[in-house]
């Protein structure tokens, strides 16, 4: 119990920008099913199950389309096919956390892997737990903002114009820890200036898979420079 | 689109979605080395992805119309300057965003 209620304390504190996010993010998505005709049941079983921000915003327009499962699928693994690097990146991180390892793989969205790959635990804080928490809490607060939104989304009068900002300020926030912390910054230049490349070729809805090609081709390229300056570190 | 097509579809999204977050681990089970090439990827992976992640943030910027990325901009060079002068993670996010908010909602 104590080791549960000190990881939460730890926890916590790292997840309040993204609680700022996700009701934010949540509360337009609940909104968003709600005037495209969908009763609030909807997006707040969507975010329990589907936990993925912004392949759920594509949904809601496949449910509004023609029957197309396939399709569904496809979209859906190419949107999301960026986890497929997060997964790869915490296979050491998430060995040993017993039986919450489950959880925590199928709750390893854009923030949790953020949170659970850069955070610094304190040594005495049990690591497994904190990640369970940090996971946990970002999936209540997207949950919760989905289902508020869904039902009540249509009154906010309150001019939150601007605040999708939070998860932009936090992506750059863990970049800059990152650059920080590494001795060498050449993946961390390849992942922004490949994407951004990748952008201005192929536009905000095509850019994802062709930056993430390029950026393991060009990783897997610079294999043995890179593998020599890493181990140094 | 019938109820049980709906439900299909929103099935076809779920398993989309944990197939993405669980392959890794399925291919590279605790028990067996993990290959070296795949250390490597998660040693270096995390820093790109990072990068990736910021692009993928402000991927709806346009920046030959309206206000052409500068609130952006401006914002993220106040997140990058608070972070670097207090390091404090909440601050830092806190500031360029209530930053980017009054630059959207009163000067652009």
């Amino acid at each position: 119990m104590e080791t549960r209620k000190k990881a939460f304390k730890a926890a916590f504190p790292h997840t309040i920008p993204i609680f700022a996010g996700f009701w934010f993010l949540g509360l337009t998505y609940g909104i968003y099913m709600h005037v495209s005709g969908f009763r609030f049941l909807y997006p707040m079983l969507m975010s329990l199950t589907i936990f993925a921000g912004s392949v759920e915003f594509v949904t809601v327009d496949m449910l509004l389309g023609a029957f197309h499962p396939l399709q569904a699928l496809a979209m859906t693994l190419m949107i999301n096919a960026r986890h497929l690097f997060y997964g790869i990146s915490m296979l050491d991180t998430y060995k040993n956390t017993g039986r919450k390892k489950a959880y925590l793989i199928f709750g390893l969205c854009d923030e949790s892997f953020s949170i659970n790959y850069t955070a610094n635990v304190p040594p005495d804080v049990d690591r497994g737990w904190f990640m369970f928490f940090v996971t946990l809490l970002n999936h209540f607060y997207w949950f919760s903002g989905s289902t508020l939104g869904g039902l009540f989304g249509s009154l906010i009068q309150f001019d939150t114009e601007g605040l999708d900002f939070v998860m932009t300020a936090m992506f750059v926030v863990i970049f800059l820890e990152q650059w920080l912390k590494d001795k060498t910054h050449t993946p961390a230049l390849l992942g922004l200036g490949l994407s951004l490349l990748c952008l201005l070729l192929f536009k905000a809805d095509g850019f994802l898979i062709p930056a993430m090609a390029s950026i393991l081709a060009v990783l897997m390229l610079l294999r043995s420079p890179l593998e020599r300056k890493v181990r140094t570190q | 689109m019938t109820f049980p097509q709906r439900i299909i579809t929103i099935l076809m999204v779920i398993l989309g979605t944990m197939l993405t977050r669980f392959l890794p681990f399925l291919l590279f089970p605790a028990g067996k080395p993990t290959p070296k090439s795949i250390q490597y990827l998660g040693k270096v992976l995390p820093a790109a992805v990072f990068g990736l992640l910021v692009i993928y943030s402000l991927r709806n910027v346009s920046v030959l119309t309206g206000t052409h990325g500068l609130p952006e901009l401006i914002a993220i060079l106040v997140v990058v300057l608070l972070h670097l002068w207090k390091r404090q993670m909440l601050l830092s996010i806190a500031g360029g965003t209530v930053c980017y908010m009054l630059l959207v909602q009163f000067v652009f």
